[in-house]
């Protein structure tokens, strides 16, 4: 590492501290051509390590929300920062390597369905130029962490709905990011599987990474009780720790 | 950027040709198809040319010079010329851009040319003397047939030269013929790239967006333009280089068929047409497919590239 990355380093370091790993600092969204706002004004920090539900209505700027977070949009007012990434001065030569401190999960597992399980996960270190033979270390390893050893040659397609987002979720942590973003991750899964997914997601969390799930299940979000962030049109309605989904209708 | 990631993005780029086998297919055939015309239709041009530029060659300026024994026009002194003294003109005719070649004839060889064909072999009985007597000239080969009326107006200036047989019109027909040539030939050239790379683009464009999946991943897995972009300039670059292969094989035997083919049939055809050997036609045309080709994939794929993959 040199100097220079050093010094850039400490300096999202310095960010995360002082704002939170995530943060959102009066922030509207838009998107081009509508005149509602998908999000108004919002504020939020979440810590490093913290385990967060993302509740609301359909409609409620939820998915809104995570394309933020991932700069896949932007603001038309706020600041955003994300990992210690000050995502309004951020290049579009830089969002890449910024990108690479996030995992990303969503409903609809988006496995490269005629590759491998195997070939999945290695998909994800080749973007970041893992060498071959860490690649090969790391994948097994991976997979045996997400519930699914031994089932790396099979095709992505021939998998169970658990298995594929299994896969999906050890896709996204194979490079081992510092934040988690899932975006209702179990909309396509069974009661049990659900369950499983969840419990995955806490392990991870467990174990260090920062992790924000979206999710309409509020049976599990009252079982789990962790922080429980609810949106509606736009706006953060309740925001609690170790809380409930409460419904409005 | 490392090496292992440059060998490992060119096999993905061949990788996606087969993943993608009927993306690919269509863009080969796209490709082929073009250079097919094109390689059909240079054949076609590069003959016609050939012929022109044989039948140009034989384009002649005939001089003819006043002399003593021609009793029928008006001389002034020094307009009279000896058979020796005409010939000292050759090299100031010679001298000229336009000309190719110079010959000399003497009155001797015009009149045995002449005799030859009216009186047959035993064309010297009954005559003991040369009748066309200072009927000497030159016989002038143009490199250019437009210049012709230059170079007939050239002459008429040397006080002289009596008289210049030339053709206006063989001349202008086959300037002509060249020029309009050449215009519809880069015409129809230019609308076949744009089709194909108008074409290579959508097919691209198509399988950019059949892919859509693993580049919306790329993007969240934080994958650098470079990464997403190089696979499809590969496969574009690729699918270009089968798709000149095939049509130039294909116009190969095709050419060397239809030659042998009309060489057979007609026969007097070809003796005065000279049709180009198939290692003519490639000569040019091998390169120029190659070119075009690789050419038409690399930009359809970068062009399709930077419009729908920016990470
Ligand atoms: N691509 C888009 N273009 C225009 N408007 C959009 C777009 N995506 C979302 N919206 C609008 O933004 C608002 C918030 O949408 P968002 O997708 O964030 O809701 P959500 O909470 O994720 O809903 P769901 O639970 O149905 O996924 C909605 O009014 C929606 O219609
Ligand atoms: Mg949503």
């Amino acid at each position: 590492m040199t100097k220079r990355e050093q010094r850039r380093l400490e300096k999202r370091q310095q960010i995360i501290e002082e704002k939170g790993i995530i943060c959102l600092d009066n922030v509207t969204a838009q998107y081009p051509g509508t005149d509602t706002t998908a999000l108004d004004q919002v504020s939020l920090r979440i810590n490093k390590g913290e385990f967060v539900f993302i509740v609301g209505n359909s409609g409620s700027g939820k998915s809104t929300l995570i394309k933020l977070l991932l700069k896949e949009i932007t603001p038309v007012e706020g600041d955003i920062y994300v990992g210690g990434y000050e995502l309004n001065r951020l290049s579009h030569r830089k969002i890449s390597f910024f990108r690479r401190t996030i995992g990303v999960v969503f409903q609809e597992f988006r496995l490269l369905k005629e590759r491998t399980v195997y070939d999945n996960v290695a998909f994800a270190q080749r973007i970041i130029e893992t060498p071959v033979y860490e690649i090969k270390r790391n994948v097994p390893e991976i997979l045996a962490m997400v519930g699914l050893p031994g089932k790396y040659k099979a095709s992505a397609k021939d998998l169970a709905g658990g298995e594929q987002q299994r896969v999906a979720i050890a896709r996204a942590l194979v490079n081992k990011p510092s934040i988690l973003l899932a975006d209702e991750p179990t909309g396509n899964l069974d009661p049990q599987n659900t369950r499983e997914i969840m419990k995955l997601l806490e392990e991870i969390n467990e174990l260090g990474t920062t992790v924000v799930v979206v999710t309409h299940n509020n049976q599990i979000v009252d079982e789990m009780r962790k922080r429980v962030i609810q949106l509606n049109f736009g706006s953060i309605s309740s925001d609690e720790e170790g809380g409930y989904y409460t419904y409005e209708d | 950027m490392k090496i292992r990631t440059l060998s490992y993005l060119i096999k993905q780029g061949f990788a996606n040709i087969f993943r993608n086998r009927w993306y690919s297919l269509a863009s080969v055939a796209t490709i082929s198809a073009c250079l097919f015309l094109f390689g059909l239709f240079y054949a076609v041009v590069a003959n016609f040319q050939s012929i022109v530029m044989k039948a140009e060659e034989g384009v002649s300026v005939t001089v003819f010079f006043h002399n003593e024994y021609d009793k029928c026009e008006e001389h002034t002194e020094e307009q009279l010329t000896t058979q020796d003294q005409a010939k000292e003109l050759q090299s100031r005719i010679e001298a000229r851009n336009e000309v190719s070649e110079v010959n000399f004839i003497t009155e001797d060889e015009a009149w045995e040319v002449f005799a030859k064909e009216y009186y047959g072999e035993n064309y010297a009985d009954g005559f003991l003397d040369n009748p066309l007597v200072g009927e000497y000239s030159y016989e002038i080969f143009l490199s250019d047939v437009d210049a012709q009326s230059a170079l007939v107006d050239w002459l008429y200036s040397i006080p002289q030269v009596r008289k210049v047989n030339y053709s206006e019109l063989t001349a202008t027909t086959l300037s002509g013929a060249n020029l309009l040539i050449a215009y519809v030939s880069m015409g129809i050239i230019a609308v076949l790239l744009a089709v194909s790379v108008f074409l290579i683009h959508s097919t691209i464009a198509m399988g950019i967006s059949a892919r859509s999946v693993e580049i919306m991943l790329m993007k969240y897995l934080g994958a650098t333009d470079f990464f997403a972009r190089f696979p499809f300039v590969v496969e574009g670059v690729v699918i270009g280089l089968i798709g000149t292969i095939i049509p130039l094989v294909g116009i190969y035997s095709l050419y060397n068929y239809a030659l042998s083919y009309v060489v057979e049939r007609f026969t007097m055809l070809s003796n005065f047409l000279n049709f180009l050997t198939v290692e003519e036609v490639f000569h040019f045309l091998v390169p120029v497919s190659f070119l075009v080709g690789m050419g038409i994939g690399f930009l359809g794929s970068i062009s399709s590239a930077r419009k729908h993959l920016r990470v």
